[in-house]
């Protein structure tokens, strides 16, 4: 892999993502994180993040990869296993299945070897079954492949874990065909 | 009070005593106002609804205003307790007590009967007379007069009805509260709020992405909800003057806003990188503590109506139950035992019995379950309803239900007799919230 040419590249834009998604989530109040060492770099583009709970002037930054760059990005590259992003579920369940055991490995090795990336992963669900409920057990789907990553060397700080629930359901499935799509996770880079 | 003479006249307790006869069904819209948003269909009712006329009011005022009778007519054809006499064919339309021939109007089988003016005064205002009588006893239950500004009139109409309502039924009226709810339309939600009959709906935020579980402050200034606009569940606060503010963004989702009854905290739903556990928070977004401590999903926080108690849903027994746990923490005890799928906890008014969200055979429906006996009544009919919301007195249930892949709001009467269908045009509407009293 030709990691220099798009390293520099990518650092920039993920610090610039990690800057954005730090004061995105930038609690009032944090539970106490397990200790874990940080790389100076991680510590220097986290401090300003901590300090500032404005959010309003960062969410114009636009971190969006220049096109050109696609073929440069593993992330981005349609061939690459990294540009899948998916993981679904059986109905009531939050069991990852080993057909996406590849993929979260690929996953998993490039946020082990880019230690400033950070990803989402955002869970959703069927509509059956209440919205705040539903937004419950979206969130045990992102933490079934949080625990995952996890357990493939990935560290907490480089993953959230949110819930979409049932609200980016395909309204009104008709069969089970559609619903399965609804009951996954994505995982989005703090620069998709 | 006039219930009693009536109740002894029939020798039948009306409130107590319901019969499920042939359900009169009825129908109507509301095309009095072109804003109108939410179109009210009606059907069941009590089996013994209290005769009553309202007499047109007399306007003495300009033309072109709202027809008071007309909306107290609708709130209380609506509540499903009173049957609304029709007074077309009356040729004495008294305005004032003192006018009234009794005889014409018992001859209608009027129990009560109300009357009333509308005076203009000086600086655009107006003056709203009204009078309720007995037509049996032939004497007056009640009088109010309202100083008002031209465009309180129908507020002042839904005073009016709520007056009728407590003096004849001995509860509280509703019709003066509002409603909040989300409407979903081209791609867009909006948080709105609209008054209890489903007019003057206005819309407080919108967004191109979700916004759910809109809650109420108990004094009516503020509704918390849930805005994904930043790809995330956060929680906000605004007050119905505009003004808002973050009260929660944590890492993970923050959700589930249930305001305490004395206002001065709410119970929220956080997940940092786990489950979802119920915490409170001072309303100002101070002091946060965590309430349960689970790996399994706590969530739906509601509080008791003493305060004391925080009642949620949770699978820590495997399938989704309700539990209580005291608002500042403790071991949990689980309250709901019949059903494999019992969520979306709301205690009644009185403290007295819990709706919830029940599975049934893999319907989901608004149940009520007695606090007392344990026991639960299956109340709404639809496969995939949700959200259910006490009104203030505690006599109704409205709820959020989907059917042909359109979302629409219902409400049900807490005995289960009464149902009512609120649609708004061109929209997907759901996550109703029934606001408190406006005193």
């Amino acid at each position: 892999m030709n990691k220099t040419i798009w390293n520099t590249k990518l650092l920039s834009g993920l610090a610039l993502a990690l800057l954005l998604s730090a004061c995105k989530s930038t609690p009032m109040v944090e539970k106490p994180a397990a200790v874990v060492e940080k790389s100076p770099a991680t510590q220097a583009v986290a401090k300003p993040a901590d300090a500032s709970a404005d959010t309003s002037a960062v969410k114009e930054i636009s971190v969006d990869g220049n096109a050109n760059n696609a073929g440069n990005n593993p992330l981005k590259d349609p061939s690459n296993i990294l540009s899948k992003r998916n993981i679904y579920f059986d109905f009531d369940s939050d069991a990852v299945k080993a057909e996406f055991r590849p993929m979260l490995e690929a996953h998993a090795k490039y946020l082990v070897a880019n230690g400033t990336a950070k990803v989402v992963l955002q869970g959703n669900t069927d509509e059956r079954g209440t919205r705040e409920y539903n937004l419950s057990l979206g969130q045990r789907r992102s933490v079934a492949v949080k625990k995952a990553l996890n357990l493939l060397g990935v560290q907490d700080q480089q993953i959230e874990t949110v819930s979409f629930g049932e609200e980016k359901a395909t309204e009104a499935c008709a069969d089970e065909a559609c619903a399965k799509t609804n009951r996954r996770v994505d995982i989005v880079y703090g620069n998709d | 009070m006039l219930i009693k003479d009536i109740l002894s006249l029939m020798n039948m307790p009306i409130l107590k005593k319901i019969i499920s006869a042939a359900l009169i069904s009825l129908s109507f819209y509301f095309a009095s106002n072109a804003n109108a948003a939410l179109e009210i269909e009606i059907s069941g009712g009590s089996a013994q609804q209290v005769p009553v006329a309202i007499v047109p009011f007399a306007q003495v005022a300009n033309a072109n205003q709202e027809n008071i009778s007309a909306i107290i007519s609708a709130d209380l054809r609506r509540s499903g307790m009173f049957r609304v006499l029709e007074t077309g064919g009356v040729v004495n339309r008294p305005s004032d007590i003192t006018q009234i021939k009794y005889s014409e109007w018992a001859a209608l089988q009027a129990q009560a009967m109300a009357v009333g003016v509308v005076e203009a005064l000086p600086g655009n205002r107006l003056k709203v007379t009204f009078q309720l009588a007995d037509v049996l006893k032939q004497t007056q239950l009640t009088g109010m007069q309202y100083n008002i500004a031209p465009n309180q009139l129908r507020a002042t109409a839904h005073k009016i009805a709520d007056v009728i309502y407590q003096k004849l039924t001995g509860e509280t009226g509703i019709f003066a509260s509002r409603i909040a709810y989300i409407n979903k339309s081209s791609g867009r939600y909006a948080l709105r709020i609209a008054d209890a009959d489903g007019e003057n709906p206005v819309t407080m935020v919108s967004s191109k992405e979700p916004i759910i579980s809109p809650a109420w402050s108990p004094d009516g200034s503020q509704i918390a909800y849930v805005s994904f606009e930043k790809k995330k569940p956060i929680i906000f606060v605004q007050s119905l003057s505009g003004q808002r503010t973050m009260l929660a963004n944590f890492k993970g989702n923050n959700s589930a806003p249930a305001w305490a009854p004395d206002a001065s905290k709410l119970a929220i739903v956080l997940t940092y990188g786990a489950n979802s556990q119920v915490y409170t928070i001072n309303a100002d977004g101070s002091g946060l503590k965590q309430v349960t401590k689970s790996s399994a999903i706590d969530t739906e926080p509601t509080w008791s109506t003493d305060g004391k108690w925080i009642y949620f849903s949770s699978d820590r027994g495997g399938k989704p139950q309700i539990y209580k746990v005291s608002s500042v923490g403790g071991e949990p005890q689980r309250v709901t035992f019949e059903g494999a799928y019992n969520v979306s906890p709301r205690f009644s008014p009185d403290g007295k019995s819990l709706a919830m969200i029940r599975n049934d055979g893999g319907k989901f429906r608004v149940a009520l379950q007695d606090l007392a006996s344990g026991q639960v009544q299956i109340l709404s009919e639809g496969s995939q309803d949700e959200s259910p919301s006490f009104a203030p007195n505690g006599r109704v249930l409205l709820y959020a239900t989907r059917a042909g892949g359109h979302g629409s709001l219902a409400a049900v009467s807490a005995d289960g007799r009464v149902k009512q269908k609120l649609n708004e045009s061109g929209g997907d509407i759901r996550e109703p919230a029934w606001g408190p009293l406006q005193h």
